[in-house]
């Protein structure tokens, strides 16, 4: 569609594809953690479950809502990140996402670590819609939190 | 209603009134503005109106030609600016039909006027078990202040509810308002729905058993002929940014022997007719309820867009607006999966129509509209409740105003079209 071009630097077509076809959103039975977020500015709303091994480590992760493009797709993209990782291992990712979506330098290491989540990254020059990019991610934070609570 | 045709005006195919908008978009220079390459198509005017020339140009003069603080010198710069300045006053006093520019209070907005009330007149007449009713269709401005007095004061707020239509249940409006209600608060015209209130009868209704009546005419006294005797209200808040003014300022009506008897709520210079180190004595109205230097470019800005709006006659404005909102409602049928919220009935609504869709969330459509250059506004409107009341999070909205034309509003259809095929879940 001629009229929206320019759109793509914000939707790129990974992002529209996990906005329309999220990934992992079916619901886990007997989640370790079990978290919701809204951003009422927007009315995002994103619910985030986690089930862990013995090891502490990521088994299971599901992400569902109901909200924007750019919040649904970076709940989607975010499944594709968490599996195998520890709590420090999920402070850490929540940590670079931050920086990225800020406009902070990420190294491009880092940024082969983030996957298809990179596409997310024209986010930056859309001020107001770095909230709705971070809002599955701040549910992930606190998810980290509650998995390190429980193992002490 | 009758309307003078003001040159401004004409008629149209369709039989409803337009006003000549080739003349008076060529008033307001920012819509020769470019977006993402297109000529800006400015549709968010409930937010804020732009702003013509001429009241831009007001600024201007007064700060390159006289300006100088009111009612403090014999200089005269001094003398100048107070004449202006007061005659703004006495401009939208006039505006609004108020017996008196005493009676008209500048505040910086509809907010702080809705506020001032609720410290001034609520804390000294609002007691414990009594009620304030408004509506539950009202914007936050005209909720939280309520709720704040009412836990200052152990009073009780209550919100009339709203119909399926988008319309006040007044059946049970003369229910909630009883002899404990002190003040009846309700929105003249909706921000979201786009209703227009019968704030008249709620003011008969309120008087009846003694509760005094506030409108909030943020949305209507931009758009239509607003005259506070014939509503029969008590106070009047509204913003004149939203009505081709400037933001910064705007107006609080009071009835004067209310005022009257109501304490200043802010202190300082200006409000008082005598200090001593003991105490003071309040200046006569309207001054008492303006402590401090005004804010006097923007009062007089003010007035230019009162003279601005009174040459277009605000009849014709009201036709205006109707006639776009109804050429809206009726393209919007063309949409699949949008849905319009508020009356159907066109003649019981204002001009804007407030909108979402089965999948696509509003910021997303407000995101791709501005690829085209097309400014709505998207989010929940300030109306929390209402909004949620509909069983969604956030709506899209485009409002018209003066200078907007049905090809923008068919730009908006067409957008809004390829927006949804854009986001469509496949
Ligand atoms: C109905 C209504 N009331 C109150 C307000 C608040 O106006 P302001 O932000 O100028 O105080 C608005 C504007 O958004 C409004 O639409």
């Amino acid at each position: 569609m001629q009229s929206l071009e320019g759109l793509d630097e914000l939707y790129e077509q990974i992002v529209l594809d996990h906005y329309r076809n999220p990934r992992h959103s079916d619901l886990l039975t007997s989640p370790a953690v079990d978290i919701e977020v809204n951003n009422p500015f927007c009315g995002d709303e994103i619910r985030l479950q986690l089930k862990t091994g013995d090891d502490g480590r990521v088994s299971a992760v599901s992400v569902a809502g109901r909200g924007c493009a750019i919040s649904q797709s970076s709940g989607s993209l975010l499944t594709e990140l968490v599996h195998g990782k520890d709590a420090a291992g999920l402070h850490g990712t929540v940590t670079l996402v931050r920086r990225l979506m800020k406009g902070d330098p990420v190294s491009e290491a880092e940024m082969d670590a983030l996957g298809d989540l990179s596409a997310l990254s024209g986010v930056r020059k859309f001020p107001v819609r770095i909230k709705c990019a971070l809002l599955a991610w701040s549910a992930l934070e606190e998810a980290a939190e509650k998995l390190e609570q429980g193992a002490k | 209603m009758t309307h003078a045709r003001s040159k401004y005006s004409r008629g149209t195919p369709s039989g409803g009134t337009l006003l000549d908008t080739a003349r008076i978009r060529a008033d307001f220079p920012i819509l020769n503005r470019q977006v993402n390459g297109r000529t800006l198509i400015y549709l968010d005017n409930a937010a804020t109106s732009q702003k013509p020339r001429h009241v831009i140009q007001s600024i201007v003069d007064y700060y390159e030609r006289y300006n100088a603080n009111v009612h403090r010198g014999v200089h005269t710069l001094s003398v100048e600016a107070t004449d202006v300045y007061e005659e703004a006053r006495r401009k939208v006093a006039r505006f609004i039909n108020a017996p008196s520019e005493k009676s008209v209070i500048w505040t910086r907005n509809t907010s702080e006027a809705i506020n001032l009330i609720a410290y001034s007149w609520g804390d000294a007449n609002v007691g414990e078990g009594d009620n304030i009713v408004t509506t539950a269709m009202e914007h936050h401005s005209d909720i939280v202040p309520w709720q704040q007095l009412a836990r200052r004061k152990g009073a009780q707020v209550r919100y009339i509810p709203v119909g399926r239509q988008g319309a006040l249940d007044m059946a049970v409006a003369r229910n909630l308002i009883d002899r404990r209600t002190k003040l009846v608060a309700a929105m003249h015209a909706s921000n979201v729905l786009g209703t227009i209130n019968p704030v008249g009868e709620l003011a008969l209704i309120a008087h009846a058993v003694g509760a005094l009546m506030l409108v909030d005419g943020a949305q209507s006294v931009p758009s239509m002929p607003v005259d506070v005797q014939a509503l029969g209200c008590d106070f009047l808040a509204f913003s004149a940014h939203k009505m081709c003014g400037p933001t910064g300022i705007g107006v609080l009506y009071g009835r004067e022997d209310v005022m009257e008897r109501m304490q200043p709520w802010m202190f300082g210079g200006d409000m008082i007719s005598e200090v001593t180190y003991e105490g003071a004595k309040w200046n006569d109205l309207p001054y008492k309820f303006e402590a401090g230097t005004p804010n006097i470019a923007d009062a007089i800005a003010t007035g230019a867009a009162v003279d601005y709006l009174d040459e277009l006659g605000m009849g014709n404005v009201w036709a205006h607006e109707q006639a776009l909102g109804a050429y809206a409602l009726e393209r919007f049928k063309e949409l699949e999966e949008f849905h319009v919220m508020g009356p159907r009935d066109p003649g019981l609504r204002g001009g804007l129509v407030s909108f979402f869709h089965d999948t696509v969330h509003p910021h997303d459509l407000g995101q791709a509209l501005d690829r085209m250059g097309i400014a709505i506004r998207t989010g929940h409107h300030c109306a929390m409740p209402l909004v949620r009341g509909h069983g969604i999070a956030a709506a899209a909205r485009a409002s018209f105003y003066i200078y907007n034309t049905e090809a923008e509003i068919d730009a908006l259809i067409d957008g809004l079209k390829d927006a949804a095929g854009y986001f469509a879940r496949k």
